[in-house]
């Protein structure tokens, strides 16, 4: 095979990874990989001293699952042209298939768009075991993008039984096992037991609140799984969405999460705790009467602790879809906001739903909505401690990043929204006295460098010597530009990145689609020694027999799912 | 002599998954597990008769030709039409579904499922309200209350009484049948209404007048419901809105008696709509019987494809959908297909009478390993494998449960994968030539 060899030349570098912020070089690429030089005869794309980062990475979307029944039951969405050339229908060209879409858009249109806007991985955020064959089948449909899944853990049988009985090893075995079958990455915990106790129209309340009929509370299944994800030595660390989401008070609860996983001793060299989409999280008041935001308690917990990361949740104004493993959550928004309501439990496992819903910036809660993710980004001080998201679409779609980027970056922006609010609004948030603007460099920490670390990928999110050629390069001149001001060409060049290169290949140039090369998909195979392995699978045998409506041979997702598989070894420790 | 466990039976929406099928000399010669259709669907394979040859019609009879005829014959239709209807493929795998939606885009056709004529309205009932359902194993452990709604499994799902809902046996449902309350409602007694310990029998086409009254009386409007409402009594509908706000767990599975009776998919609004309201007092989903064993698994794949679940249309060479306009149906009652690709399904037997006269005047391609009333109108026929017995593939179980098919025997015919894929390709080769 011939060498295929690219010299970006004149690219204004902006990669944390390296501490390299905004300096012009030239980066070669080999083979897909970020290499030390190339020879004369390689491509050469001139960067033209515009902005280069390493491709971005979302490491906590909605984009494979759910999301479908997002699409099933909101056809309208795929009308909406919301955010011109990333939303609306398209049709079929030579290089690309036809694209419907705003919020959940069709599995075509996420790969293009998100390519469109300098990402080349993504992370979807619930794997439900049962129903994993079908997150990797819509994977296989989205093209460009590097994926991975994470699996849906916290109102499980089997761990919560586990757990009771003090059994921790084999708990390690049993995740291990369901990674396995689910082909996941990870360990996501969706307001631990909570789902269980939906299984009966319930909820749980708090981390010390039993889990009906299972004798252990939240607080017990994070800590358990907790352990097992260490014990493992999973790449990532647990990824929880707390109780109480979406309930005014609940700052409260997040932080006592938070606090409670400061005893958990990370094995590998990242967080031990991932908190997900902080602001429908970080809400103060007793009701959503006197609902403000908890931004500046989270926040101020955050600054003073160094074992966790986490992602923002931000709020997009405009229709949005929710879907979440919440699913108590989702009835109670579906009944308050008069919103249809689709619901799916999964036996044994867990719970979902799924609720349309709109954010108004004439509503004061979703303003406070709003200005809470941005407050976390600003007031938290060290940026590698947060990834950017909008949860899409819970918060909004990802279309609207760059929109999004410009309130982390321009005040005066800011201002232009919050102009808009209404006294009560203005009154429960803290917003309009931050005047912190991001840079370019603390961007990209937040979009693709801590990532990184956070997913223990070193190949990604960054574009040092050896890393995977994936590269942004955005229509923007760092030193001709004042993002705090020239805050809309910042959204534009953000939209559509000059190019995008993915594993060394260019798949958008201009904003276009130029290329459509399939992902990988990345999954965790952790050993566990035999007996533990052996004893576990006793115990899940009498589960499919009992229980389940599959069979065990069934449950297992098979490799034809994942026609670019990258395997993830790793060594338990038992 | 092979012994394969846990194959999937692909005929019922049911989609059992333990299955042990034994094949000598590449004939299954044994199966246990199954019901007596799914019996018949394995058995089916060597009794039923396979379309042998791919055909083109030539002078009024079909007549045999090798496959690579018959698929450049069904390309030069699909290139020369304006207007193709490409409908079907419920009992075929999920890749050979993306296929043809691909086909569909490609040819600037109109692709939709027997869905038209089944669960259609299920799917316009979830737009407007929503879908509330659980996984299959959920009802079998939890459910105390379970109300079959116009259907009738004790034929139409033969085992799925047994393993997942009424005589299923779970984990807070350790006393099976025993322990729970069985409902239905229907127009007829069935046989599924003989085992039940409450029938109610509903005046044909009166479900919505059910469901609304149903809903007043859990919402505690008792007050506004008439002394009978669609046959049945005041207090029966009290009562029995009484045992859903008390049971547990309850579970509505409704048939084809909901979606395709008078009111169509308000039917199914209505049903979502109870749920909702039973879920103040307790807990309540619905699930859809779901016939073609992957009619789910279309509305899947269709709705990440295109982004919508069915009657899509690629005129504009993006998607667009709006049953009713651009339905299977409605483009063969308005005499506007001018060809079409009809795969794993029958619309000669199952149209209405004037759809099936347009069919009969244009070109029409079929793919199925089975001959049927559709081939007596096809101008092409191309044999297909038999998914989940010659062929492996993914099927969505009626709880959108994706479950693997086992490839059983081996077999000289095309998968409708691969048929579609050669469609595809000889599809681009006629425009570029063109
Ligand atoms: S119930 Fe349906 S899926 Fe199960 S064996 Fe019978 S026909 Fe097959």
């Amino acid at each position: 095979m011939r060498m295929s060899e690219i010299l970006i030349k004149n690219a204004n570098v902006c990669d944390p990874a390296q501490g390299i912020n905004c300096e012009t070089m030239d980066l070669c690429i080999r083979d897909g990989k970020i290499v030390e030089s190339v020879s004369e005869s390689a491509k050469v794309i001139d960067a033209a001293g515009r902005l280069t980062m390493a491709g971005g990475f979302d490491g906590h979307t909605h984009s494979a699952g759910k999301i479908n029944v997002g699409r099933f039951m909101n056809p309208n969405d795929a009308r909406r042209t919301l955010v011109p050339g990333l939303s609306g229908p398209e049709a079929m060209t030579e290089k690309t298939r036809a694209q419907v879409g705003y919020n959940t858009p069709n599995t075509y249109a996420i790969g293009y768009r998100y390519a469109k806007l300098g990402y080349t991985t993504i992370c979807e955020a619930a794997i439900p075991m049962l129903a994993a064959r079908h997150t990797h089948e819509e994977f296989k449909e989205i093209p460009i993008l590097d994926k991975m899944g994470l699996s849906l853990f916290g109102s499980n049988w089997q761990v919560m039984e586990y757990i009771r009985d003090k059994e921790p090893e084999k708990l390690a075995a049993y995740v291990a096992w369901g990674l396995k079958a689910s082909r996941g990455y990870g360990v996501k915990i969706v307001n631990a037991g909570g789902g269980e106790a939906w299984g009966w129209g319930k909820n749980v309340s708090g981390l010390y609140d039993p889990v009906p009929n299972f004798d252990v509370t939240p607080a017990e299944i994070l800590m358990g799984l907790a352990e097992a994800n260490e014990k493992l030595q999973l790449p990532h660390s647990v990824h929880v969405h707390c109780n109480n989401l979406g309930k005014p008070g609940n700052y409260e609860t997040t932080i006592e999460t938070m606090k409670m996983f400061e005893k958990v001793k990370p094995v590998v060299d990242r967080q031990a705790l991932h908190v997900t989409h902080v602001q429908f999280n970080a809400y103060a008041g007793t009701s959503w009467r006197d609902f403000e935001t908890g931004a500046p308690m989270v926040a101020d917990y955050l600054n003073g602790a160094n074992h966790l990361t986490f992602d923002l949740g931000q709020v997009i104004f405009g229709p949005a879809v929710t879907m979440t493993a919440d699913g108590p959550v989702e009835y109670a928004n579906s009944r308050m906001l008069h919103e249809k309501w689709s619901n799916q439990d999964i036996e044994l496992e867990d719970a979902s739903g799924v609720v349309p819903l709109s954010y108004s910036p004439k509503s004061f809660i979703n303003a406070v909505q709003w200005a809470i993710g941005i407050e976390l980004a600003l007031l938290v001080e060290d940026p590698w401690k947060i990834m950017f998201t909008t949860d899409s679409p819970n918060g909004g779609s990802f279309v609207n990043y760059p929109e999004a980027f410009t309130y982390l970056m321009s005040a005066k922006k800011r201002e232009q929204v919050i102009s808009g609010f209404g006294k009560m609004a203005l009154d429960r948030m803290v917003l309009p006295g931050l005047d912190r603007e991001l840079s370019f460099y603390e961007l990209a920490i937040m979009t693709r460098s801590m990532q990184s670390k956070m997913y223990s990928r070193p190949e990604k999110g960054n574009l040092k010597v050896g890393s995977d050629a994936d590269v942004a390069i955005y229509d923007i001149i760092t030193s001709d530009i004042d993002p705090s001001v020239e805050h809309e060409k910042v959204k534009q060049a953000f939209s559509g990145a000059a190019y995008t290169l993915k594993d060394g290949k260019v798949v958008v140039k201009d904003g276009k689609i130029e290329a459509t090369p399939m992902g990988r998909t990345y999954w965790v195979n952790a050993k566990v020694p035999a007996d533990i392995d052996s004893a576990m699978n006793k115990d899940t045998d009498i589960k499919f027999k009992k229980y389940y409506t599959v069979s065990k041979s069934n449950y297992m997702v098979e490799d034809s799912y994942l026609p670019n598989p990258v395997e993830i070894s790793t060594e338990g420790e038992f | 002599m092979p012994v394969i466990k846990d194959a999937v039976c692909s005929l019922c929406g049911s989609l059992c998954d333990d299955i042990t099928v034994t094949v000598e000399d590449n004939k299954i010669t044994k199966i246990e597990n199954a019901c007596i259709l799914g019996h018949s669907k394995f058995v089916g394979m060597f009794e039923h008769d396979r379309i042998e040859n791919p055909m083109i019609r030539k002078d009024g009879e079909l007549v045999p030709v090798p496959y690579e005829e018959a698929i450049e014959a069904a390309a030069k239709i699909l290139v020369n039409s304006r207007r193709t209807l490409s409908y079907g493929w419920c009992s075929t795998s999920c890749e050979a579904i993306a296929k043809a939606i691909q086909l569909a885009e490609e040819t600037g056709s109109l692709i939709d499922s027997t869905a038209n004529v089944c669960h259609g309205p299920s799917a316009l009932a979830a737009q407007e309200k929503g879908s509330p359902g659980a996984s299959l194993g959920v009802i079998k452990n939890r459910a105390d209350l379970i109300v079959f709604w116009g259907c009738n499994p004790v034929h139409a799902h033969p085992r799925h009484m047994s393993r997942y809902s009424s005589f299923s046996k779970g984990f807070f449902s350790t006393k099976g049948r025993k322990g729970r309350k069985m409902v239905v409602i229907d127009v007829r007694k069935t046989d599924t209404a003989k085992l039940a310990d409450k029938y109610v029998e509903i005046e044909q086409g009166s479900d919505l007048l059910l469901i609304t009254a149903l809903r007043s009386a859990v919402n505690g409007h008792e007050d506004v419901i008439p002394e009978t409402v669609a046959g049945i009594s005041k207090e029966e509908i009290l009562e029995l809105a009484e045992n859903l706000k008390n049971a547990q767990f309850s579970c509505i599975f409704f048939g084809m008696g909901v979606t395709q009776s008078r009111s169509k998919y308000k039917n199914g609004d209505g049903v979502s709509s109870l749920i909702s309201d039973l879920n103040q007092h307790t807990k309540s989903v619905m699930i859809g019987m779901r016939g073609h064993y992957n009619v789910t698994g279309f509305g899947q794949v269709a709705t990440w494809e295109t982004g919508f679940p069915m009657a899509i249309d690629f005129a504009r060479g993006f998607p667009y959908y709006n049953p009713g306009e651009t339905g299977a149906n409605d483009v063969l009652v308005r005499e506007e297909a001018d060809a079409a690709i009809i795969s794993a399904a029958d619309p000669g037997a199952h149209f209405p009478q004037k759809a099936v006269r347009h069919l009969a005047k244009i070109p029409v391609i079929q793919i199925d390993p089975y001959a049927n009333p559709t081939t007596e109108i096809a101008d092409v026929v191309i044999p297909a494998a038999v998914v989940g017995i010659e062929a492996e593939g993914t099927a969505y179980r009626m709880d959108a449960i994706p479950l693997r098919m086992k490839k059983l025997i081996d077999t000289e015919f095309k998968t409708d994968e691969q048929i579609a894929k050669d469609l595809i390709a000889k599809v681009r080769e006629l425009k570029e030539g063109a």
